[in-house]
């Protein structure tokens, strides 16, 4: 299936995998330093493991950013 | 209040704009603007706001200016080191334009004074480097309903949002501080200059445009900023129902003072 991940196309074996699996396979090393919105909508951390993404869909990875410098 | 020949004078590349003019340039010399923190994000974007002729800004910061600073906290010379960013930042707004009222307040925020301080201000600049103080900024000013740009930056990356009042908040994308474990450590963080200094213009730059009530504010959006890559990203955004601050059913009704995460915890 083909995902729209942070604006750029990407394609995976499988036709459909939960949020969670997506973000391992994306290697996203902290699931806690990222908020995933799918379709246009913020999903809750809570349910990263139940939900299922699908062809198409479009999904923005966000990662909290603080200052950079001692006290992030 | 009327422009002096010496006002017109300086601001005339400003003025020639439409979308400022001589009533532009009044409105932003009655304008109040305060930046908290005049660190990375703060030192471009009081630069700016002073050159552009904001009448009143105000700056929050309990630190001294420390070497380490130097390399990105542009308002802060080398003569400065182990003086307080505020008169540091205070003089150097003072040398650059004279029209400006500066207003200094040599602390941190926290949930007892943050209130009181943005109450008396127009627009606010969150240039803090911490998560709890993000998230105090945003709760505060979404109880006080005032209008602020927040900037959070990493290496070359970089991300910003303006909230305004009944738009979505930064709690609408990120609930609640990430957990203090989980938070990099002083050793894998780090950030360059220029990203820094890109993204606190971008904060000037809402506020102006705020002030001047012209163009597209950057509310319900996210922009995201990858230096390394020279890529610019907006994501949009809607207020969302499950926000903890102004979702339907908000649980937080008051502010937080959560703990920040120190420097040498070792993980």
């Amino acid at each position: 299936m083909k995902l729209i991940i942070n604006g750029k196309n990407e394609f995976f074996e499988k036709d459909s995998l939960t949020i969670g699996e997506l973000l391992e396979l994306k290697k996203v090393k902290m699931p806690e330093m990222v908020t995933v919105e799918l379709n246009g909508t913020i999903l809750e951390r809570e349910k990263f493991k139940n939900t299922y993404v699908k062809d198409n869909d479009t999904i923005e990875l966000i990662y909290y950013m603080g200052g950079g410098s001692q006290k992030i | 209040m009327k422009l002096t020949n010496e006002q017109i004078e300086r601001y005339s590349r400003q003025i020639i704009l439409k979308e400022v003019g001589g009533k532009g340039q009044e409105k932003l010399l009655n304008s109040k603007i305060l930046v908290i923190g005049a660190g990375g994000l703060g030192s471009p974007a009081l630069l700016y706001l002073a050159s552009a002729g904001v009448g009143t800004i105000g700056i929050v910061d309990g630190d001294k200016v420390d070497i380490t600073n130097l390399q990105r906290q542009v308002i802060h010379f080398t003569e400065d080191v182990n003086k307080e960013k505020i008169y540091s930042a205070k003089e150097k707004i003072e040398k650059i334009n004279p029209d400006v009222k500066v207003i200094t307040y040599n602390t941190r925020v926290n949930a007892s004074n943050i209130r009181e301080i943005i109450r008396e201000f127009d627009f606010i600049i969150d240039g803090t480097d911490n998560f709890p103080a993000k998230f105090l900024i945003n709760d505060a000013c979404f109880f006080e309903k005032k209008p602020f740009s927040h900037g959070g930056i990493l290496r070359f990356q970089g991300q910003t949002l303006t909230y305004l009042p009944e738009n979505a908040c930064y709690r609408c994308i990120f609930d609640t501080p990430p957990p203090k474990g989980l938070v990099p450590t002083c050793s894998e963080a780090g950030i360059i200059g220029v990203m820094a200094g890109l993204l606190g213009v971008i904060q000037a730059s809402e506020a102006i445009k705020y002030i001047l009530s012209t163009g597209q504010l950057l509310t319900n959006k996210l922009l995201f900023i990858d230096l390394l890559n020279l890529e610019f990203r907006t994501i949009n955004f809607k207020r969302n129902k499950n926000c903890p601050l102004c979702g339907e059913n908000p649980t937080i009704r008051d502010l937080i003072d959560y703990e920040a995460a120190v420097c040498d915890i070792k993980n």
